[in-house]
């Protein structure tokens, strides 16, 4: 019938597998062109290099077309899990054109799983993949750590003289004496009388 | 299975009616808890402190420690 190796566009080397009667198995010898309008066309070599098509791989084509994903968000994917059904599926299928009442509750889940490839059960199931994430925060968080520890030591200038101790104990005298915040702040929690905190 | 038709309508204004009253009331609330916790007590505070301030002797006080730049304390 038709042979193995796929026909091929006349116009670019790319094989016919970018029209829909070609993805439907029914690409006639006439119509040996893509869709691609020659995209794929070798160019006249520049920079020492022609651009051919790439490995035709059978993920590279179904990325046109519907898919399937199993997402919580998506209950009705764009197409049903199992494309190609042996006759038994496809008995089923017919069965299914009645009343339901008629499928056994094998038979009813035979089709779910023809429709979808997991459950809502199934795809909400805890994983230990919460273990890995936080390990690896901690991880470079330590990292991170070390790395700031080093440039405390390495890369810092010098502090400020303010931040000495005999500086900041002179600050909080002079606080004290202009009397900074008497009613409810710095210096109400100063003892006048005393000579000390309250 | 005849399941009950579930209710399809309204559902914001059913939430509204039961919460709306409670946020209400929650913010009276937390206004009155500030007022009575932090206001009140911060204008006493304020109102005790200058019931008995003399602003002359802590002036005297400020400037003998010499914080003042227009007047110096008084040995100098």
């Amino acid at each position: 019938m038709k042979s193995k190796t796929p026909a091929h566009c006349r116009v670019c080397p790319a094989p016919v597998l970018f029209t829909i009667k070609a993805i439907l198995g029914r690409a006639r010898k006439r119509k040996r062109k893509c869709i691609l309008g020659g995209a794929f066309r070798p160019r006249r070599p520049t920079c020492g290099f022609t651009v051919f098509q790439p490995n035709p791989v059978s993920e590279q084509n179904m990325m046109s077309l519907p898919m399937y994903c199993d997402r919580l968000d998506i209950p009705l994917p764009d197409k049903p899990y199992q494309d190609v059904l042996s006759a038994a599926d496809k008995s089923l299928k017919q069965k299914e054109k009645g009343p339901w009442n008629n499928l056994s509750k094998e038979e009813k889940i035979a089709l779910y799983r023809i429709m979808f490839k997991e459950t809502y059960a199934e795809m909400k199931r805890p994983s230990s993949e919460w273990k890995t994430v936080f390990g690896g925060i901690f991880f470079f968080v330590g990292l991170t750590g070390l790395v700031v520890f080093w440039q405390r030591i390495y890369v810092y200038p010098p502090s400020p003289r303010t931040f000495e101790e005999e500086w900041q104990a002179k600050q909080v005298k002079r606080m004290l004496d202009m009397q900074v915040n008497p009613v409810e702040g710095f210096s109400a929690k100063w003892d006048y009388e005393k000579g000390q905190w309250k | 299975m005849s399941l009950p038709k579930p209710i399809m309508r309204g559902l914001l204004a059913k939430r509204l009616r039961f919460h709306l009253p409670i946020a209400c009331i929650m913010a009276l609330l937390a206004g009155a808890t500030f007022k009575f916790t932090v206001a009140e007590p911060r204008k006493q505070a304020y109102a005790d402190f200058y019931k008995k301030y003399d602003s002359m002797k802590d002036f005297n006080a400020m400037r003998e420690a010499g914080v003042f730049e227009s007047v110096r304390p008084s040995g100098e």
